[in-house]
């Protein structure tokens, strides 16, 4: 069976959506599939759009940009306005509603990535929650590669604090997701 | 399970293929989008015993890898536009002395400081002739984190063969790119080193005539001693105004380029034997060519692409005889003169179906946006 998923990852610069990318790609490689991360940021460390790209392939990945995606994360409204069209052509738009009005409409989901991470102590690991939830809700990857992608990214507490972070969207997503 | 090796940004890549080839000298200015390559060699050289120095400018940066090369270590450097602009006297320099070193230029939208994050493939003409004089140089472009590493390598090795400068003409989107890689081991790609002097060290002339042009280079320090000039010099490396050395020693420093021609340009071609529709592409928008081809083939067109590992000197061959097969010849491009659409059709005539894709915007070209020119 083939495999392709194209992903974007959206939000404003200091929101770690390209940290998200990166872990994502390399949990990619533990699963034995090519990938290819491409970013587009602008000149500031913070604010501004920030927006990655990963398409994870078994095959030769000839494009290296998205040009339809299966899911999406926005993180802030600029990024929920460009991509929530792609809800209507069958990607998974999921958004944060800290920062992005509640909708509904088919394909979409929100949760408060930012908000948890708060009350976690950190809104530093709302993008890590976010890969939690994205992971769970579309089934992308397994939750085991990107486990094993933070433990050799990060050691000791920062480790910690990042799987529980990626525990804690896997979990949201599965209360979210589950069958009324 | 297959080795898929592991993720790794362009900018990275090209570091490592640095070190790979036995590179242990790097001087730069952190300019985005080629940063990660400073901050790759900060982390690493000095665990290898290298060296790594932060410059007050490019031009200083320039300046110590010809220095530092000179003394016999690899050395390179790593820009975008401002710094490259910033470099070309002492690139000038480095070409006039027949010093190898290696010149990432990780192009970005300009001019000036333009837009700082985004790609732009538009400095080819500036590689080709940002400096006076007559002169000639190597300049290769990546389409991969694995060409990131592999022409790197590549680089070095043509500096050492042909005792001369040579710039990588990377774009932002291969530089900031990660992809899966597998590293090559040691010894999988050869490393070549420069030709040193032998025999009596009195006799030794750094600028001499050398079959294939490249006399050999001797180091700062040794017993072969060697004088470099920026200006014109006799084969002793000494002033010289005579226009007899004048002509045979830029004949020789022109002519080493067509000698080594056949190492030196590369290409790759994709489909493109039977291609009616031929797209000609380099850096990064190959991989947009190669899927506008495709779409193509699919709709029964016969399509390809004729990639451009090399840049200068001009792959005018394989451009002649696949693109005087081909019906229409595309050119896409981040530029917006179409500086590569006119080194084809100088190649393959006024009369031929030539056709120009350009982006100037700072975003990336698609392979909707090629095929708009079918």
């Amino acid at each position: 069976m083939s495999r392709r998923s194209e992903i974007v990852l959206a939000g404003s610069g200091g929101q770690g959506v390209l940290l998200s990318g990166t872990l994502l790609a390399e949990a990619a490689i533990l699963e034995g599939a090519n990938v290819v991360q491409t970013v587009s940021y602008g000149i500031a460390t913070r604010g501004g759009t920030s927006m990655t790209e990963v398409i994870v392939d078994d095959g030769e990945i000839v494009f290296q940009q998205v040009e339809k995606p299966d899911v999406v994360l926005a993180m802030s409204p600029e990024a929920m306005k460009t991509y929530e069209a792609s809800a209507g052509e069958g990607a998974l738009v999921l958004y944060d509603t800290t920062f992005v009005e509640e909708r509904q409409g088919k394909n979409l989901a929100g949760f408060p990535f930012t908000d948890t991470a708060a009350k976690m102590g950190n809104v530093g690991l709302a993008n890590i929650i976010a890969l939690g939830f994205l992971c769970a809700a579309s089934g992308v990857l397994t939750q085991d590669a990107l486990e094993t992608a933070i433990s050799e990214r990060f050691s000791d507490k920062k480790r910690d604090a990042n799987l529980a972070a990626l525990r804690a969207g896997a979990a949201a997503a599965a209360s979210v997701f589950a069958p009324a | 399970m297959k080795n898929h090796g592991r993720l790794l940004q362009g900018n990275e890549a090209m570091a490592q293929g640095a070190l790979y080839a036995g590179a242990r000298f790097y001087a730069g200015y952190p300019i985005t989008p080629s940063s990660e390559i400073a901050q790759e060699c900060s982390r690493v050289m000095p665990k290898l015993g290298g060296v790594y120095m932060q410059m007050e400018d490019e031009i200083a940066s320039m300046a110590a890898i010809i220095g530092a090369s000179l003394t016999g270590a690899k050395t390179f450097t790593a820009t975008s536009g401002p710094g490259f602009s910033l470099m070309q006297e002492n690139l000038g320099l480095a070409i006039m002395g027949e010093v190898p070193c290696v010149v990432m230029n990780v192009q970005r939208s300009g001019p000036s400081t333009g837009l700082a994050t985004k790609p732009a493939q538009a400095d080819i003409m500036q590689i080709r002739w940002g400096r006076h004089g007559d002169q000639e140089l190597i300049a290769l472009s990546p389409s991969s984190v694995a060409e990131c590493f592999s022409l790197t390598v590549e680089a070095f090795n043509l500096a050492e063969m042909l005792r001369t400068p040579v710039v990588i003409a990377a774009d932002e989107i291969v530089a900031h790119m990660r992809e899966n890689i597998v590293i090559p081991e040691p010894g999988e790609i050869p490393v070549i080193d420069r030709a040193k002097p032998t025999g009596d060290p009195a006799a030794y002339r750094p600028f001499a005539p050398a079959p294939h042009g490249v006399p050999p280079m001797s180091a700062y320090g040794s017993e072969y001693i060697m004088h470099v000039s920026s200006s014109m010099h006799g084969p002793d490396g000494y002033s010289n105004n005579s226009p007899d050395n004048a002509a045979r020693q830029i004949a020789r420093k022109n002519g080493k380029f067509e000698h080594h021609r056949a190492d030196i340009v590369k290409t790759k071609a994709f489909d493109a034997d039977d291609a009616e529709v031929l797209f000609v592409a380099f850096g990064a928008v190959t991989r947009a060519a190669r899927a506008a081809a495709a779409k193509l083939r699919a709709n029964g067109v016969k399509a390809g692409v004729l990639q451009l590992v090399t840049v200068w000197p001009f792959p005018t061959e394989a451009v002649a005889e696949l693109g005087s097969r081909a019906k229409t010849v595309v050119v896409p491009e981040m530029n917006y003169h179409g500086q590569i659409a006119g080194e084809v059709k100088k190649v393959l005539g006024a009369d031929a179906d030539v056709r120009r894709v350009n982006g100037w915007n700072g975003q990336i070209i698609t392979p909707r946006d090629i095929l708009k020119a079918i």
